[in-house]
């Protein structure tokens, strides 16, 4: 089959069927890793790597990077280029279709006690939810948990520098509450630098 | 044509900023969508948020869907998702053409170690703002318990705590109504 085709078909199928954010389409990857010779398990960590450390959300950096490797290796960067855009079209399209049926539905039912209690009980496990996303993202940020694991020493716990950061930052947007994000993420990216974090 | 125009600018800014996939847009979201633009409430954001998760695809597209079909139906939705994919679809296509060694640079480490700590500062105060919003009573802290204790300790999908959610509140707004009704 040809490769732009097959790209498109295997992202349709993982925009259908990845349920729960970005890493719900690592199964998916390998599986297509395992089928076809235009993607390599030995560059998927990289791949990964690279997708949850450049802006944007990780399933659709891992589909253009995926896209733009199989098209590289069919027809060069031009082809490249095209794969990494049909990737990402193709694996938005299903959600984009189902989210606009859904909003649907939600306008039908906007009154419905049903719908309203159920979001009753949704906000404050969604809230708990991302304070969960929240902890992995501090633990990862700010602690060392590998180094203590081999120390068992307290005081190797805590990434100095980063938890010194930590507190300021978060000091500064409880001050400036209206602060824009991007004026938190800069600089902490310049800090970053200067002190070799 | 001028909302559509704005509707992909603000995604594209959202997506270009939102580093560590989903959750670590709801900061990005809240300012640019809720306080900025105004284009809709706390409360919405987070029903989208919680749908999001038991929608397949991206959950950051599809909260970007969402917002898009709000405001100027299927076109605003393609607008606003076109937005939010563009950043990515552009910085992978460098990366993958021109720089592939590019985390195998120390500067570039460095940096995205110092994004990390803002993130998290970020996210903790989307948490802030979303608790005093959303978690009013009782019945609200033991759904936060249960929801943060089984995504720290279990593996299980989230979309099991979104479905349980769902049931409890059905429940207990059964439940609570009809003590109501009681006490009229």
């Amino acid at each position: 089959m040809n490769v732009f085709l097959a790209l498109m078909l295997e992202f349709f199928k993982i925009g259908l069927f990845a349920i729960g954010g970005g890493l719900a389409t690592l199964p998916f990857l390998y599986e297509i890793a395992n089928k076809y010779d235009w993607l390599d398990v030995s560059v998927m960590s990289d791949m990964i790597a690279v997708s949850e450390s450049t802006p944007g959300p990780i399933g659709v950096n891992m589909a253009t990077y995926c896209g733009y490797n199989a098209g590289f290796s069919e027809a060069g960067v031009a082809g490249g280029i095209a794969g990494g855009i049909l990737s990402t079209f193709a694996l938005v399209l299903p959600s984009v279709i189902i989210v606009i049926i859904v909003s649907k539905v939600l306008e039908r039912f906007k009154n419905s006690t049903l719908v309203d209690n159920a979001f009753k009980g949704l906000r404050p496990a969604v809230c708990g939810l991302i304070a969960a996303a929240c902890y992995d993202v501090f633990k990862s940020a700010c602690l060392e948990t590998e180094l203590f694991k081999e120390s068992d020493n307290l005081s190797k716990l805590f990434d100095i520098k980063a938890l010194i950061l930590f507190v300021i930052l978060f000091l500064l947007t409880r001050k400036f509450k209206k602060i824009h994000p991007i004026f938190i993420i800069i600089p902490a990216a310049i800090v970053g630098i200067l002190f070799k974090m | 044509m001028k909302v559509l125009f704005q509707l992909f600018l603000t995604f594209a800014r959202i997506g270009g900023f939102t580093f560590g996939g989903g959750y670590a847009m709801l900061p990005m979201i809240q300012s640019e969508i809720v306080e900025r633009k105004k284009w809709a409430t706390e409360e919405e954001i987070m029903n989208y948020y919680a749908v999001s998760q038991c929608t397949p695809g991206v959950i950051a597209v599809n909260t970007a869907t969402f917002v898009g079909y709000k405001l100027r139906g299927g076109v605003g939705a393609v607008a606003a998702t076109v937005g939010v994919v563009t950043p990515s679809v552009i910085i992978i296509l460098i990366i993958a053409a021109f720089i592939r060694n590019f985390l195998e640079y120390d500067a570039v480490r460095y940096a995205l170690n110092g994004i990390n700590v803002a993130v998290a500062v970020l996210v903790l105060n989307a948490v802030i703002n979303l608790w005093k919003k959303g978690v009013k009573n009782i019945f609200g802290y033991i759904m936060f318990a249960i929801a943060l204790a089984f995504s720290i300790f279990t593996d299980w999908s989230p979309i099991f705590v979104v479905i349980g959610a769902i049931l409890f509140g059905i429940v207990y707004g059964v439940y609570s109504g009809r003590k109501a009704g009681k006490g009229k």
